[in-house]
């Protein structure tokens, strides 16, 4: 398998407090990468320290390498820019912009000028098309976002990264605001998606994981337990912690 | 049990009865306030027509015959408020910015107490100091034969109406969620963009609420702008000369004027124009607020 996330002796801190420990594990390229595990055991600050999203946050300091394609993301030269329009990120409770549902698309469009003005109407069409949402909104373009349920709102931050054209989408629990029904839609679209992107999604549905990832990594109070093949992990686990927590045991 | 039911419903009744009381109040006293303007204010034009109160270019109340125009006296007010608006409302708004969005905790907080620390300073105070620091520097500067004008009060209330803009748009911008900078993060907006695009547009309702209520300040002012303005009653070329504003007038001339003259009653009609430019700043900021509500 070709990896397109190398994590190497993985460091994180917040303060004096060690969130991740010694991390390694390699995202692999066009597959689905789930990350489980109890509440607070460092999925989210592992995903957000792939698009160096901790940087927001005070006092976080890292030691070890993240390398996406082929870069090491906490060099001094890293381009932040470049990094977010190739890892794109889709958070626990949708957030689309306060604006209609056309300029949440064109959002990253305008603000990298990555087309002109003429191609905004075809960019609108593919980006809704490829999460299903032209349909339903193709006639109200121009309805705020925020009127939108959250299925549809969360369908519609997806649409918004892909003009960007990223390669990889990491996704923090994107299904825990909605319904068992839009879940469902969800992860159908996260197979359709999985022909073009590499995704990584957290999640504390260990379901979830079994029914839609190829690769799942277990964390547990920062350090990574075990990560396999999701048919492996969820069948002939190796470690004993993981075989308690997805037996039930705890978590 | 029972009674003490039947008190709880007592209490509640009074404690209902008691706010309400206090809102009639409220409403009765701008009534009674308003009543009273109109009454003494209205007066004068049983003897002095309207158009010639509003558009007389003469402001000479105490010769005779007496001229009662106060167009000079609006278009005083009119470069004040302006040149103060356009002196504040971008430095406001960016240091709004600033404060919320880019300094760092420590500098925040310090600012943060500053601009409280400056709104809290009396009007009289700064109209001295500005007229013992900025009425020398404009007359040099600009080479006046005075450095009483409309310029120096223009910078004066924009000084003024910083503190009241920079604390609510702070607040206005405070109260965007995380999430929205988050997201425009993660798309790979830089700060200033996700400022810019998300941000700003998120808390408009708020920063608009902000400038409305600065530029209350700035007409409402009265002090300051007496004492550094040079309260000459005609019509300035340009914003380096000195002007008289309506406010300025009525505090100056109030104490000398005989009750029930047409000085005095004029003086209320200058108060009815005065509530009259609020209501409709106070109409404006209303409809920008709701209509971005929406
Ligand atoms: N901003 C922060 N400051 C300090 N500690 C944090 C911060 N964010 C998360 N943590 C801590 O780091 C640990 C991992 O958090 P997180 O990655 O959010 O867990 P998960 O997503 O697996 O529930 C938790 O113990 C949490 O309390
Ligand atoms: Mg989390």
């Amino acid at each position: 398998m070709s990896a397109i996330i190398q994590t190497r002796n993985f460091n994180l801190f917040y303060g004096t407090f060690h969130a991740l420990k010694d991390v390694n594990i390699d995202i692999p390229k066009n597959m689905i990468t789930s990350m489980i595990g109890p509440s607070g055991c460092g999925k989210s600050t592992l995903l957000r320290a792939y698009n160096r999203m901790n940087d927001l946050l005070e006092d976080v300091s890292v030691n070890g390498e993240v390398i996406v394609d082929g870069k090491n993301v906490n060099d001094p030269g890293m381009d932040l820019v470049e990094l977010r329009k190739k890892v794109g990120m889709v958070f626990q409770r949708p957030n689309p912009f306060p604006l209609s549902v056309a300029e949440n698309v064109l959002f990253s469009v305008k603000i990298h000028r990555s087309a002109a003005p003429k191609e905004y109407g075809d960019i609108i069409e593919k980006s809704l098309k490829a999460v299903d949402l032209w349909d339903g909104l193709k006639d109200k373009l121009n309805t705020s976002a925020l009127n939108l349920s959250l299925e549809q709102q969360q369908r519609l931050c997806i649409a918004r990264l892909l003009p960007v054209k990223p390669d990889i989408l990491l996704m923090d629990e994107p299904c825990s605001a909605l319904d068992p029904i839009a879940t469902g839609h969800i992860e159908e679209l996260m197979h359709h998606l999985k022909a073009n992107y590499t995704i990584v999604i957290v999640t504390h549905n260990m379901q979830q994981a079994a029914r839609v990832s190829d690769y799942t990594a277990y964390l547990y109070l920062g350090n990574l337990i075990e990560y396999d093949l999701t048919k492996k992990i969820f069948t002939v686990p190796k470690d004993r912690r993981t075989e308690d927590y997805l037996s039930g045991k705890f978590g | 049990m029972q009674k003490s039911f039947s008190q709880k419903r007592l209490q509640e009744w009074i404690i209902e009865r008691c706010i309400y009381m206090s809102g009639i109040a409220s409403i009765i006293f701008v009534c009674l306030i308003f009543l009273f303007l109109a009454k003494e204010g209205f007066s004068l034009f049983k003897n002095i027509s309207i158009f010639d109160f509003l558009l007389g270019q003469k402001w000479y109340p105490i010769s005779t015959p007496p001229f009662f125009g106060i167009l000079s006296l609006i278009v005083g007010s009119l470069y004040v408020t302006l040149g103060a608006t356009v002196i504040a409302v971008p430095i406001g708004i960016a240091s709004a910015v600033y404060i919320s969005e880019v300094a760092p905790p420590r500098v925040r907080e310090i600012l943060k107490s500053g601009i409280e620390v400056l709104a809290a300073i009396p009007s009289v105070v700064l109209g001295f100091i500005g007229m013992m620091t900025l009425v020398p520097w404009v007359k040099n500067t600009f080479h006046l034969s005075t450095g009483l004008t409309a310029f120096s009060g223009a910078l004066m209330l924009g000084f003024m109406a910083m503190p009241t803009i920079v604390s609510i748009a702070e607040d206005a911008l405070n109260a965007v969620p995380k999430r929205y900078k988050e997201a425009a993060l993660a798309l790979g907006a830089t700060r200033w963009q996700s400022i810019w695009r998300v941000i700003l547009p998120a808390a408009s309702s708020g920063i608009v609420a902000a400038v409305m209520l600065g530029i209350g300040r700035v007409i409402g002012e009265t002090m300051a702008v007496m004492m550094i303005t040079g309260n000459a009653a005609r019509i300035p070329d340009n914003i380096f000369q000195p002007v008289r504003t309506l406010t300025a007038t009525v505090a100056a001339e109030m104490g000398e004027t005989v009750r029930g003259s047409d000085h005095y009653y004029s003086l209320f009609a200058i108060g009815i124009v005065l509530f009259i430019i609020t209501f409709c700043i106070n109409l404006i900021a209303d409809f920008a607020v709701h209509r971005k509500a929406k």
